[in-house]
């Protein structure tokens, strides 16, 4: 693949706090139009990669290229690179004192030249895609979990980014509501082909969204290996962690989908 | 069914340096049984035997209660470098203590623990201090630059959110404002009468009640209760939007939390402090006036006119426009503190509590600073 096609890039990338280090030495990229799933136990710093993805925090070292700007020193580069994803927060993370609709519209009119009735439309679009349809009205604490997050996706999809970051987008969630998210996730790379970064330490859905894994290691601190799961699964040269943990994996897959085998 | 069997081991040093544990009877939580201290003694008793092995034909009903014993047991003994055979054990105690025995997990640290002298301690302290100054000046300036951005439209301002804020600060603490400014106006002219009367000089309570309040303390104590009150509650609202990552999601549209979350509350504050100032002086001077009339010879138009004679408009001033630095520092205090929250739910309370502390002290301090500038300027 060319260089061009490249949408994230991470170069020798540490990620610390203070004099903990929660990563160090991680690079990979993700292409324009992927679903990278970004595996790790809890405490092993996925948010903390994902905030660092995002320009929230400072990398002690090494750089992250979104679209190919460099992420992070310059508030006007932020500002352009801010446009281009939107993340959804594992804990939805919807502004409480505010209903559905002004958490989405809030985006809008901040950063879009959209009249009121426009700026209407839009979100109650948005919420449609995600099946909160006429829940503008509500405020967060009036949804379940798994609203929650769909109205935190619609939100962050409000501007029509090209990325989407999710942080443990099943987590909390019953295994209906996170199935519907995957299919939500798959069908808006389908439909819009947004590049997707999921975080997560679930396995259910990696053979289900991911083009691409990259396992995090929290012993090593670094990556452990990184490739396509049905790859990583069957190739010997993959770490034996690795490939015991994606087969344990396979058979549910396996089980619900035996078309696929 | 078979009865009780006390727990008990013996230990048998067999020749080829190995020690045979045996373990037998229930070994029950409910029931009496060795210590894992007796275990070990005997078994450390002999240098040579470094291979431990067990066997369990007489062991009966068994629960944590054995497995809390062997696992301490086969902990110390693998950190004495002894090799333990396992395979006499049943298959689910083996598995069980495999488990227990699992690695814990990297990320595992031990807390820091503090065992610093003195000197570092106060080094430490004032680092912290210096650096806690730092913040704390780098967040007004953040604020300050943040209207700007503001007017400039670069930061939304949402009017009905701020509605409801100024209603917050406002009108919803009338009630305890009024209350407790009544009852300090009562006090204060309940004690200052008792004094006056063995003077015969009882109509200047009106004067005491009226420079009292108007000059310190209904400034003060609307600042105490606005911190209680609304200081605390803006500590616990940001950082409750912290613990929920919404301050995350502002920043991810480029939103400044400062601007976004804190303006609007300083601003608030600061307009409602001096009319909730301006209340109270009313408010405990009628105070005073209740109990003046009711327990002395003086009359509601006597107590009005020597009021009026006494307070000066100045002094009105000098309350309202303390007030609105108390405002400032509520609000500050409130705001700082939750946008540095940490991010479990416990740190909300803390971030609550130091709030409260925060902008008491500082309401104390300034008012000193106040006292001795209004004393020079001879005001
Ligand atoms: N703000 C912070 N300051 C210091 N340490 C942090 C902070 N946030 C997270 N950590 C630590 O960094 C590590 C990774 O955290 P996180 O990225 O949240 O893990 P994950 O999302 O993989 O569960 C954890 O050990 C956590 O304690
Ligand atoms: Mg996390």
């Amino acid at each position: 693949m060319s260089s061009t096609d490249i949408m994230i890039e991470a170069k020798d990338l540490k990620l610390a706090y203070g004099s903990f280090v929660v990563m160090q030495n991680l690079n990979f990229t993700v292409h324009t139009g992927e679903i990278k799933v970004i595996m790790g136990g809890s405490g092993c710093g996925k948010s903390t990669l994902l905030r660092h993805l995002a320009g929230m925090e400072a990398a002690s070292a090494g750089e992250i290229t979104i679209g190919g700007e460099k992420v992070g020193p310059h508030e006007a580069a932020m500002e352009r690179i801010r446009r281009r994803f939107g993340i959804l927060f594992q804990s939805g993370a919807l502004w409480s004192s505010m209903t559905l609709y002004e958490n989405v519209a809030l985006p809008l009119e901040q950063y879009t030249d959209l009249n009121a009735n426009e700026i209407a439309d839009m979100v109650e679009y948005k919420l449609s895609l995600v099946g909160l349809k006429g829940f503008g009205a509500r405020y967060p604490s009036e949804l379940s979990g798994g609203m929650q997050k769909r109205a935190g996706l619609a939100r962050a999809m409000a501007l029509d980014p090209e990325i989407l970051f999710f942080d443990e987008p099943s987590a909390g969630l019953d295994p209906l509501s996170a199935r519907r998210l995957d299919d939500l996730i798959l069908h808006l790379r389908e439909a819009l082909g947004t590049t997707i970064v999921v975080v997560t330490h679930e396995l259910d859905s990696i053979f289900t969204i991911a083009d691409n894994a990259l396992f995090l290691d929290a012993e090593t601190r670094t990556a452990l290996a990184e490739g396509p799961p049905k790859k990583l699964r069957n190739d010997p040269a993959s770490p034996e962690r690795v490939r015991f943990f994606l087969r344990r994996g396979a058979d549910a897959d396996e089980l619900s989908n035996p078309a696929h085998s | 069914m078979e009865s009780n069997r006390h727990a008990a081991f013996e230990i048998q040093h067999e020749p080829n340096e190995r020690s045979t544990i045996q373990l037998r009877g229930d070994w029950l939580l409910r029931s009496e049984r060795p210590t894992a201290r007796q275990m070990l003694q005997e078994l450390m008793a002999s240098d040579t035997h470094t291979n431990w092995a067990f066997d369990c034909c007489d062991l009966g009903a068994w629960d944590s209660a054995l497995m809390m014993t062997l696992a301490r047991v086969y902990q110390a003994g693998r950190d004495a470098g002894h090799s333990i055979d396992t395979s006499g054990l049943p298959d689910a105690v083996q598995e069980l203590l495999e488990l227990s025995q699992a690695v814990p997990e990297a990320a595992v640290e031990e807390p820091v623990k503090s065992n610093a002298g003195l000197n570092e301690k106060v080094g430490v302290w004032t680092l912290d201090t210096l650096a806690g100054i730092s913040r704390y000046t780098h967040f007004m300036g953040q604020l300050i630059l943040d209207v700007g951005s503001v007017l400039r439209g670069r930061t939304p301002f949402r009017f009905r959110e701020f509605w409801i804020l100024i209603q917050q600060a406002g009108v919803q603490a009338l009630p305890i404002v009024a209350l407790l400014s009544f009852l300090t106006g009562l006090i204060i002219a309940f004690i200052g009468i008792i004094q006056l009367q063995k003077f015969a000089a009882d109509i200047y309570v009106a004067d005491l009640v009226g420079l009292v309040m108007t000059r310190e303390l209904a400034a003060v104590m609307t600042g105490v209760i606005m911190a209680g009150r609304t200081g605390a509650a803006y500590a616990a609202q940001i950082g409750s939007m912290r613990v929920n990552e919404e301050v995350d999601a502002l920043k991810t549209f480029g939103i400044e939390p400062v601007a976004f979350l804190a303006l609007p509350r300083v601003l608030a504050l600061v307009l409602m402090m001096p009319l909730l100032t301006i209340l109270s002086n009313v408010i405990s001077i009628a105070g005073g006036m209740v109990v003046s009339v009711s327990i002395s010879s003086l009359t509601f138009s006597t107590y009005i006119n020597e009021t009026i004679r006494a307070v000066a408009l100045t002094d009105v001033f000098v309350g309202v426009f303390k007030s609105l630095f108390f405002g400032v520092i509520i609000a500050f205090a409130g705001c700082y503190r939750g946008l540095h929250c940490g991010k479990d739910a416990a740190a909300v309370g803390r971030a609550t509590t130091s709030a409260v502390v925060t902008a008491i002290t500082w309401i104390v301090i300034v008012d000193a600073v106040f006292a001795v500038i209004f004393h020079i300027l001879g005001i």
